[in-house]
C-alpha cells in the first residue's frame, strides 16, 4: 500500500436505490430516444411522430408527410435501436470485464477485445468471403460477425492468459497486454487497407472510431441473437460474478465453478462486443464510463450493476450517435471522437485512484 | 489427527497421504490429517513448511499430485461446488478486493451458497457483530483499516457456516489461513474464542487454523498439528506436541515453555537475550 490515499469516503456511496436508478436511467433513454426520433436534417415533429407510430402500428397514414415516414422507418429508427443495442452492449461487456478481470478499468477496446474483433472482420472483408466455396454463399452475411466474435475472443483470451496471476501488477500487465493486441490487430488492419480494394477500403476505414450509419434492419436482425444470447448467459451468472470480485480462490469457495464462469464469461463478451464492432467499429470507453459511472451511485454489485450500467450505455452511445449526426450537417463526425472525448477523462481518472494498487509502496 | 486414524469417528475433513509438487519442490509430501466435528486445531511451523499448502488442498484450491482429500467420506471433488461451500467456509490469507462494496455486501457473499434470502442480512448483521465490526457495516471495505478488513473477512466465512447446512451431512468447517496475522492483541485472542466458542456451541463444527504464534496455539487449539518441509512432524494435544526439544530441532531456534500457574495450557516463550 502507498501511503497516500487519494480519497476516502467515509460512506460507501450515495443512496440511491439500486432500482430508482434503473427507473431514472429508463426514462432518460426513453426521452433520448425519442430526440433522437425526431432530430436530424429532416426534422419531425413530436405530433409527426405519434403520427408516425400510429400508422407503423396499423392507423391511418394522417399528420405526416411520406418523405417523413421513409426516413423514419428506413433510417431514423434502426439507427437509434442500433445505438441502444450498441451502448447496451459495450457497458454490459465492460462491466462483465470488470468482474472478470477483477479490476475498474477494463474495457472492450483498451485491452484488445474491440481490436480482435476488427481484425477478424477485417481479414473476411478482404479476404474472406471470395474463399467461400460458393454454395456457401448465403452465409456470407453471417462471416462478417463471425469472424469478429472469434477476433474478439482470441484477444480477450490472450490478454487474460498474459494477465492473470501477476498479483498487484496485473492491472499494469493487463493494459500492456491490451496495448499490445491493439497495435496488432492495428498492423493487420493497416495491411489488409494496403491490399484491400478501394470500396473494401471505406469498409475499413471507419473502423477506429466507429460509426452507426450504416445502419439496417438486416444489421439489428443478424445482431440481435448473439446480443439476446450473451445478455442471458450474463445475467445467469450475475451473482457469481459479483462473487468473482472478491477473487478467484474466494468464489471458488463460495461455490461458483470459477473455471467455466470465466469461459461463459469470455464467450459472452465477444458474442457482445464482435458482432457490433463487425458492423459499428471500435466505439471507446462506454464499457468503462457506464460501468464506473453507476458503481459509483450504487456500488460495484453486479446483479444491480449490469442492467443501470447497459441502460446508461445505450444512453451514451444514443446521445454521442445524435451529437454526431446533428451537430455539423450534412457532415458527420465520428462517434468515436465524442465518447473518447466523455471517456478519456474517466479513464485517466481511474488511473490515478488505482495506481497505488500496482505501484510500488 | 493422526493419532486418531485407527478410530472409527468420521472426519469431517481429511487428507490421505497428499502429496503436492509444484516446479520440482515437493510441497507436501505424503500427508495425512484428520479434523473432527467439536475441534479447533492449529497448524504450526516455520515459513515454507507447508502449513498453507495443506489447507489449500483441503480446501480443494489445489489438486494434490498424490493421495485423496475426503470430506464426510467423500471425495472432494465428487462434492457439487455448491453444496461443498455450504459445509466448509475458507478465510485466505489476504485478499485483493478492489471494488467499493460496503463490508455488510462483503459478508453477505458468504450467504451465496445458501437459499436463506430472509434471513441472510439478519445472519450477515449477526457475523459482523460477532467480530466487533457492527459499526463498519456500512462503511466503504476499501477504506477499512487491514485489521478491520481481516475482521470483516472472517464474518464472512462465519456467515458461510452460520447454520447447519441444508446439505446431505449436517457439519460444517472452517478453514482459516493466519486468521490473526493483522490483528491486535485484543482482536487475536477474540478471533480464537469465536472459532473454539463455534466447535463448542454448535452442532458437528470444526475449525483448523495455521497460526504462527504459538503461545495463542497452545491456549486455544484442542490439537496442534507441528509441520516441517513439507510433512507432519507431530500431532496430538499441545502438551504433547509443544515440547521445547521439538520445537528447537523444527523451528531452529531456542524456546522454553513457561506453565501458566491459573490455567492448564503452557505459554511458550524465547528466552531473554
Amino acid at each position: 500500500m502507498s501511503a497516500s490515499v487519494p480519497f476516502t469516503r467515509p460512506l460507501a456511496r450515495s443512496p440511491i436505490r439500486p432500482r430508482l436508478l434503473t427507473q431514472l436511467l429508463s426514462v432518460g433513454l426513453a426521452i433520448v430516444t425519442a430526440v433522437s426520433l425526431m432530430s436530424g436534417a429532416l426534422p419531425i415533429s413530436g405530433d409527426e411522430l405519434m403520427a408516425i407510430v400510429r400508422h407503423a402500428a396499423g392507423g391511418v397514414d394522417i399528420g405526416f408527410a411520406p418523405q417523413q415516414y421513409t426516413v423514419f422507418m428506413e433510417l431514423r429508427l434502426p439507427r437509434t435501436v442500433l445505438a441502444i443495442l450498441a451502448g447496451v452492449c459495450l457497458a454490459s461487456a465492460g462491466a462483465a470485464l470488470q468482474a472478470l478481470f477483477r479490476n475498474p478499468l477494463a474495457d472492450p477496446g483498451l485491452i484488445g477485445v474491440a481490436g480482435g474483433a476488427s481484425l477478424g472482420a477485417g481479414c473476411v472483408i478482404v479476404f474472406g468471403v471470395s474463399l467461400l466455396p460458393a454454395t456457401w454463399a448465403m452465409l456470407a452475411p453471417f462471416a462478417t460477425p463471425l469472424a469478429a466474435s472469434a477476433g474478439g475472443l482470441t484477444a480477450a483470451l490472450v490478454v487474460y492468459r498474459i494477465a492473470a496471476g501477476h498479483g498487484g501488477a496485473a492491472l499494469a500487465v493487463m493494459l500492456l497486454a491490451g496495448i499490445a493486441v491493439n497495435a496488432v490487430a492495428g498492423a493487420g488492419l493497416g495491411l489488409f487497407a494496403a491490399l484491400a480494394t478501394n470500396e473494401q477500403l471505406r469498409n475499413l476505414s471507419f473502423w477506429s472510431l466507429g460509426s452507426l450509419s450504416a445502419a439496417s434492419w438486416q444489421m439489428l436482425a443478424l445482431l440481435s441473437a448473439p446480443v439476446a444470447a450473451a445478455l442471458l448467459m450474463l445475467w445467469r451468472d450475475r451473482a457469481a460474478l459479483s462473487a468473482l470480485m472478491l477473487g478467484e480462490a474466494e468464489a471458488g469457495h463460495l461455490g461458483v465453478n470459477v473455471a467455466t464462469l470465466k469461459l461463459r464469461v469470455f464467450v459472452a463478451t465477444a458474442l457482445l462486443v464482435g458482432p457490433l464492432v463487425a458492423f459499428t467499429g471500435v466505439i471507446g470507453f462506454v464499457g468503462l464510463v457506464a460501468p464506473h459511472i453507476v458503481r459509483l451511485l450504487i456500488g460495484p454489485d453486479f446483479r444491480h450493476l449490469l442492467p443501470s450500467a447497459a441502460l446508461l450505455g445505450a444512453c451514451i452511445v444514443l446521445a454521442a450517435d445524435l451529437v454526431a449526426r446533428t451537430v455539423v450537417v450534412p457532415a458527420e463526425l465520428p462517434i468515436g471522437v465524442l465518447t473518447a472525448l466523455i471517456g478519456t477523462p474517466v479513464f485517466l481518472y481511474l488511473l490515478v485512484r488505482e495506481r497505488r494498487a500496482w505501484l510500488p509502496a | 489427527m493422526v493419532a486418531r486414524v485407527m478410530t472409527n469417528r468420521n472426519a469431517a475433513l481429511q487428507a490421505r497421504e497428499v502429496t503436492v509438487q509444484r516446479g520440482g519442490a515437493t510441497l507436501l509430501d505424503g500427508v495425512s490429517i484428520q479434523l473432527h466435528a467439536g475441534e479447533l486445531v492449529a497448524l504450526v511451523g516455520p515459513n515454507g513448511a507447508g502449513k498453507s499448502t495443506l489447507l489449500k488442498t483441503l480446501s480443494g484450491e489445489l489438486v494434490p499430485d498424490a493421495g485423496s482429500v475426503l470430506m464426510h467420506e467423500r471425495e472432494l471433488h465428487n462434492w457439487l461446488p455448491q453444496q461443498a461451500a455450504q459445509m466448509r467456509a475458507v478465510l485466505p490469507q489476504a485478499s485483493s478486493l478492489s471494488f467499493s462494496f460496503t463490508a455488510l455486501e462483503v459478508v453477505l457473499f458468504g450467504r451465496l451458497p445458501h437459499r436463506t434470502r430472509a434471513r441472510d442480512h439478519e445472519i450477515a448483521r449477526a457475523a459482523l457483530a460477532l467480530t466487533d465490526c457492527s459499526a463498519l457495516a456500512e462503511r466503504d471495505y476499501l477504506t477499512l483499516s487491514g485489521g478491520e478488513k481481516a475482521r470483516v473477512q472472517l464474518a464472512r466465512v462465519l456467515a458461510q457456516v452460520w447454520e447447519p447446512a441444508d446439505a446431505p451431512v449436517p457439519a460444517r468447517v472452517l478453514l482459516l489461513d493466519e486468521p490473526t496475522a493483522a490483528l491486535d492483541l485484543k482482536h487475536q485472542h477474540s478471533v480464537l474464542r469465536i472459532a473454539r466458542e463455534r466447535t463448542r456451541s454448535e452442532q458437528a463444527f470444526a475449525v483448523l487454523a495455521v497460526l504462527h504464534d504459538l503461545s495463542l496455539a497452545a491456549q486455544y487449539a484442542d490439537g496442534i498439528v507441528l509441520m516441517d518441509r513439507g510433512k507432519i512432524v507431530d500431532s496430538g494435544p499441545p502438551a504433547q506436541v509443544l515440547t521445547p526439544e521439538q520445537l528447537q530441532a523444527v523451528f531452529g531456534y531456542p524456546v522454553r515453555v513457561v506453565p501458566l500457574p491459573d490455567r492448564e495450557q503452557a505459554s511458550i516463550a524465547v528466552p531473554g537475550i
